[in-house]
């Protein structure tokens, strides 16, 4: 603060709030861009993703496909990576562009 | 466009500049021209921003006054008008905070018979006579209130455990005793007991001042000044004076115990209040290191009483005393009147409190039968119970004491600047005054708000012209029990 100097600790301690305040807000640290959609996240449309990107929007198949895959709770119609099918995306490198390599699993 | 007004602080000038002590939060910001200059304006009246832009143009350009404007208003020093201030939580101590001093009364008897005595005088609150209450505290006990203290102690590494009477060295076998047992099983419960003991000086035989030397026992006397002063009340029961006895023996303390720090305790009364004369013969003459003075409590009609005028001429010699300290400590030199430095240390650190002391919280007294009341001032009274030691505290009745005795809870004090650091003042005073605990001081508020105000000056005028002296007070981390009176 320009006009106010704190004396005591209790001055210090609001000084340090108020300067928080005044600075630009923080920008969050990058997070790795993950597609996500569905019931869990609110992500309505898919106008822009979690981190405000759009580089994967309009490609509903392999979001269907991956966020079920993924993130969903619900027992997908995905094969199950954990236990029976742990290579099922071992060729798709990049959802955008390799999903027509994905595996074809059958129960 | 909504107004602009002065929210709750108290201003001051100290060192040159103009400060402000906020409240409730006990911020001290030193203000530059601009802050004061907007300050001042709002002082007059509530006002728009524009219009205090446009009344400041002479001094300063829009820009600065309008970030000057939100600085003082995240601070909370000035607010809209309109908006509620919010109102400070009532925050109520977490459950079981741990005890960290027991003033252990290991006796009642005394003998002296000091005529304002609160134990003993007109106004004792507890039939010490009659033999309702144990005169001596048994070993038995002792080590009952050993156990209790350590137990209920907590987390904390370090307990407190201060020795009071009565006259304490009366019973100094179970002292002794007490603190034998202490050290052992604090030692077993990997924790530390620090020991301190108030006394009226007339029983510190040679052999009581080397065991407390050796044993780094922390010493408070309780003596009010030269021989005249002394003598006034504090007699033994025939009446005559105790000074003679006393100050050789005080001085044969302090010439043996090193390991401490030894303060006097001076209770003043109307017919006793001459502070520098008091101070400069404790310290100088005498040789204490610090000397710490409090009025007496007593309910008004005695004769001893100090009345406003008292107040307001107690006042003024503490400014002059305190200016001595602040000259000492621009220099970096001790000076022993511990009032001001117990204040400016609460200043610094921005204390705001929700109750006066630690009483019924952090500090308990303990009774000659083991009874656990709020304080040492309490001990033995059965409406200020807190439990026992056998069956420790009743935290019922514990929360209810604390629930009742908040800040939040006393109206009068609701509008005084002064309230981070006095919150309404002793219980026992008030319920001496006013026959209830949860009454605020009120008779003495001008003199906490001037004394308030002093300190506070003093703090400020170090931090411009001396701020290294107020690093001690951050190194401090561990709350050190202060005297007990």
């Amino acid at each position: 603060m320009k006009h106010l100097r704190s004396v005591n600790r209790k001055a210090q301690r609001i000084e340090n709030d108020v300067v928080a305040l005044q600075g630009p807000p923080q920008q969050p640290a990058a997070a790795p861009h993950i597609p996500l959609g569905c019931s869990l996240v609110f992500s309505p449309g898919w106008e822009a993703d979690r981190n405000g990107g759009t580089a994967g929007l309009c490609q509903p198949v392999e979001r269907d496909l991956f966020d079920c895959h993924t993130g969903c709770f619900w027992p997908a119609q995905v094969p199950d990576q954990l236990n029976h099918a742990p290579d099922w995306t071992a060729k798709c490198a990049a959802a955008q562009k390799d999903w027509r390599k994905i595996d074809l699993v059958f129960p | 466009m909504s107004e602009l007004a002065l929210r709750e602080f108290h201003s001051f000038q100290a060192g040159g500049k103009d400060f402000v002590y906020l409240v409730p939060s006990a911020a001290v910001f030193e203000l530059d021209e601009a802050s004061s200059a907007v300050i001042g304006r709002l002082r007059e009246r509530s006002m728009s921003r524009s219009d205090l832009a446009r009344q400041l143009s002479a001094l300063f350009p829009a820009d600065e006054v309008r970030e000057t404007v939100s600085e003082l208003m995240r601070a909370r020093a000035i607010g809209e008008v309109g908006v509620p201030e919010e109102p400070a939580p009532k925050q109520m101590p977490p459950e079981n905070f741990p005890l960290t001093t027991m003033v252990l009364n290991v006796t009642n008897q005394c003998n002296l018979s000091c005529t304002y005595c609160y134990e003993y005088g007109e106004d004792k609150i507890v039939d010490t006579e009659n033999g309702k209450k144990s005169k001596f505290m048994s070993e038995e006990t002792a080590r009952e209130s050993v156990d209790f203290m350590l137990r209920e102690s907590g987390q904390n590494r370090l307990a407190h455990l201060t020795f009071f009477g009565g006259e304490t060295l009366m019973n100094f076998p179970v002292l002794k005793f007490a603190m034998r047992y202490a050290r052992e099983r604090a030692a077993e419960l990997g924790k530390e007991v620090d020991f301190s003991l108030t006394t009226n000086a007339t029983l510190l035989r040679p052999e009581i001042i080397e065991f407390l030397a050796e044993n780094r026992v922390g010493v408070t006397i309780s003596i009010d000044g030269p021989k005249e002063m002394q003598d006034e009340f504090r007699v033994f029961k025939n009446g005559s004076g105790s000074y003679d006895i006393v100050a050789p023996k005080i001085r044969e303390l302090l010439k043996r115990h090193r390991s401490r720090p030894i303060g006097a305790r001076v209770t003043l009364t109307s017919r006793t209040l001459d502070i520098r004369k008091i101070y400069k013969h404790l310290t100088e003459e005498i040789g204490f290191w610090e000397v710490g003075f409090a009025p007496v409590t007593t309910s008004p009609d005695r004769k001893y009483a100090i009345a406003n005028e008292g107040f307001d001429s107690m006042l003024g010699q503490f400014q002059a005393l305190a200016n001595d300290f602040l000259e000492a400590a621009l220099e970096n030199r001790h000076h022993g009147f511990s009032n001001v430095k117990d204040t400016i240390e609460e200043i610094h650190k921005g204390v705001s409190k929700a109750y006066p002391c630690g009483a019924g919280l952090g500090l308990m007294g303990v009774s000659t039968d083991g009874d656990v009341a709020l304080c040492h001032r309490f001990a033995g009274s059965d409406a200020h119970k807190l439990g026992t030691v056998r069956d420790g505290i009743d935290r019922l009745v514990q929360i209810d004491f604390l629930e009742k005795h908040h800040i939040a809870d006393k109206t009068d004090c609701s509008k005084c600047w002064a309230r981070p650091l006095c919150s309404g003042g002793c219980y026992h005073e008030a319920y001496t005054r006013y026959g209830e605990t949860a009454r605020p001081n009120l008779h003495y508020c001008e003199w906490i708000r001037g004394w308030t105000d002093t300190c506070l000056k003093i703090y400020a005028e170090l931090s411009v012209r001396n701020p290294k002296y107020l690093e001690q007070f951050d190194e401090k981390v561990e709350y050190e029990a202060s005297s007990v009176s």
